[in-house]
């Protein structure tokens, strides 16, 4: 079984990573920009929120990203539960932080559109805003998990049953939340031909996201490699 | 009697003596239940606002208190490894401990409750529904507080990062049991809110066990 | 007491290997154990000796390899043919050394008669109403010697057994080993010191050590 195997021979890996790994970055960062762009200044103001409504193009593809985000954690964690790849783990590790960002920034960006719109910064009866937050203090307790614990074996195993337990309770709090009146049924109301900025950034975003990750990943690779480097160096001269 | 059962005995025994038993989470639960008032002020009104929320939580913090002493105390001295090395299944130990210990903690909160409940201006004819629902909720917070509880079992002062973990869990019982309250506050009926807790609570009960078992395994690996 | 089912028990290991955390502890290792046996594991520490009793177990997961238990009788139970004693005497503060032992007994299925002849036997003879923070170091050990008298099983897993133990608790630990050979059971004991009769020998310190690339 080769689970040590990715960390003593990160070869193949690091090799096939690199270059998507910066070039996923790059790529996604052109066309965020390109997409915030066409959304700012190409498309007319929304017939029904006018200019406030612009933000969305920057709000509703965080909300997809931190979604898929966490999906691909959940993904990860099944990976490492059921086949124990080192590799599941440290990919689950490396999205945790880009998801818990962009899921930051999708709640704040939501509360800056909600204010003008609907004439709150907050709304507890809203069962996505509530789910939302709730999957961010889920992110956090499982970055934490990974800085608490002793050994990253451990670590690793505790956050991927942390990152299932939060998958299914997540629609059991949407569901909870919906059970009491909503305020998300006031859809957003704008004309589909102005809306593709959106998707424009949420490919940006996927990319930016998928980048990220990659280097995290490496990063993380980099790290655990030194470490078991200074280990053996210890081992045969200690 | 064997395997899960007579941990089950041990550890209603060793709740009930080891450090007071219930009374620190009991007396945290009324503590916190009374300086509401400080904060929310005293009129009646303000209080029947906040007071059945604001139990809710109380009830919800009170219950997380016992659960860094779950499995710490097992796992750092051996009798974890005993366990699981006599080849019982962690799902047996993680639902006998747990059982036992809302038994020994979450029952006397539940009892203590409608006294609460009145202090805070709650209708006093409720009494029944808010032993019955801080019943349900105990159960709930204890289970779901399980699996945070063994998720960082064999941590120094796990108890934050188990918070932390826990939160989350409790959300839909916070949401159905408030609820419930707040009807049994007006007078109105709050059985299918407590319905909903219930099917929390149970849902808590029957897969706590299982993921607790996991992170127990991965403690003592 | 008998060892039901033992007279057959093989314990095989195959290409096992152990790390922890990043260090490989050995890797490599085979050998066969049959009903009858017992095997002294010797190393420094940290040489790997526990964590290879813990994969025997089950309490670890080896990170490579295979261990399996053959040749049980009908009626073993699977991952009940084995106790573990770790280096951890699993002894509570504040429950008597009595109620220890019949907590024990009645864990097994047992009568909790058994308890009080167990504690005659390990020498706790007359500190059963003693609780545990007020027994000594040798004596936590001897309590922890319980699990193994009041309930059979064919498999003994022992990590230093005799630690604290004076004279005394050291010529017990081989007679209930030696006894328990005579009845067809097997044990596996990292130990330091002198060791049980005709045991074999497993140097766990010269078992290859995994190379970290």
């Amino acid at each position: 079984m080769a689970v040590m195997s990715i960390f003593a021979n990160p070869h193949r890996f690091m090799a096939v990573s690199k270059w998507f790994a910066w070039g996923f970055t790059a790529l996604g960062s052109v066309v965020i920009l390109i997409g915030v762009y066409l959304g700012l200044f190409v498309v007319p103001p929304d017939a029904v929120q006018g200019d406030s409504a612009r933000i969305m193009f920057v709000h509703v593809p965080a909300m997809w990203l931190c979604l898929f985000a966490y999906a691909f954690m959940v993904g990860a964690s099944i990976v490492s539960i059921v086949w124990r790849h080192a590799l599941a783990d440290v990919a689950a590790k490396s999205a945790a932080p880009i998801g818990a960002g962009v899921t930051a920034l999708g709640l704040a960006t939501g509360s800056i559109w909600g204010y003008p719109t609907w004439g709150t910064w907050w709304e507890w009866g809203d069962a996505r805003l509530v789910s939302v937050l709730v999957l961010f203090f889920i992110y956090l307790g499982y970055m934490a998990i990974w800085q608490a614990m002793e050994t990253p074996q451990k670590a690793a195993r505790a956050a991927a049953i942390l990152c299932l337990a939060g998958a299914v309770n997540l629609p059991i709090i949407h569901f909870s939340v919906e059970w009491f009146a909503t305020l998300h049924q006031v859809q957003m109301k704008a004309s589909n031909e102005f809306k593709y900025p959106m998707y424009v950034v949420a490919l940006g975003y996927l990319a930016l996201f998928g980048g990220l990750t990659l280097l995290n990943m490496r990063a993380e690779i980099m790290n655990t490699r030194a470490e078991m480097l200074a280990q053996r160096r210890q081992v045969t001269t200690g | 009697m064997n395997g899960s059962v007579s941990v089950f005995v041990r550890e209603l025994k060793l709740a009930w003596s080891g450090g007071g038993g219930a009374a620190l989470p009991v007396g945290f639960f009324a503590a916190a239940c009374s300086i509401t008032p400080f904060a929310v002020g005293n009129a009646a009104e303000n209080l029947k606002i906040a007071g059945p929320g604001v139990m809710w939580i109380a009830l919800a913090l009170s219950s997380l208190l016992p659960m860094e002493r779950l499995f710490q105390a097992d796992l750092e001295d051996g009798t974890l490894d005993a366990y699981a090395g006599s080849g019982i299944g962690m799902e047996g130990v993680a639902f006998a401990k747990t059982f036992a210990h809302w038994i020994a903690t979450g029952i006397p909160l539940a009892i203590v409750s409608p006294v609460l409940w009145i202090m805070l201006q709650g209708p006093p004819e409720a009494s029944f529904f808010v032993i019955g629902a801080s019943l349900i909720g105990s159960a709930a917070f204890f289970f779901f507080g399980s699996i945070g509880a063994a998720l960082a079992a064999g941590m120094r002062r796990g108890g934050l990062l188990i918070a932390l973990i826990t939160l989350p869990l409790y959300v839909p019982t916070m949401i159905f049991g408030a609820a419930g309250l707040y009807a049994a506050a007006k007078g109105e009926g709050g059985s299918s809110s407590l319905m909903l807790t219930a099917a929390a609570a149970l849902f808590g009960v029957a897969t706590s066990p299982f993921v607790a078992a996991m992170a127990l395994r991965t403690a003592i690996d | 007491m008998t060892a039901s089912g033992a007279s057959s028990l093989v314990l095989e290991v195959e290409n096992l290997a152990a790390a922890r955390g990043l260090r490989i502890l050995f890797e490599g290792l085979n050998f066969r154990l049959s009903a009858g046996e017992t095997l002294e594991l010797r190393g420094h520490n940290g040489s790997g000796k526990s964590t290879l009793l813990r994969i025997l177990a089950g309490l670890t997961r080896p990170h490579d390899g295979k261990v399996r238990y053959s040749g049980a009788g009908p009626d073993q139970v699977q991952g009940a043919e084995h106790h573990f004693l770790g280096h951890l005497d699993a002894v509570k503060p504040s429950e008597t050394a009595a109620e220890q032992a019949v907590f024990w007994a009645r864990y097994f299925g047992r009568d909790p008669a058994l308890a009080a002849e167990a504690m005659k036997r390990v020498g706790l003879a007359g500190r059963e109403q003693v609780p545990g923070r007020g027994l000594s170091a040798g004596q936590k050990r001897r309590l922890a010697l319980v699990r193994l008298l009041v309930e059979p099983r064919p498999v003994w897993l022992l990590d230093e057994p005799t630690a604290a133990l004076d004279v005394e608790g050291r010529a017990l630990v081989s007679q209930l080993v030696a006894e328990h050979k005579a009845r067809g059971g097997m044990v596996v004991a990292a130990i330091h010191g002198d060791g049980f009769e005709g045991s074999r020998t497993l140097d766990v310190s010269a078992l290859p050590v995994g190379a970290i690339a």
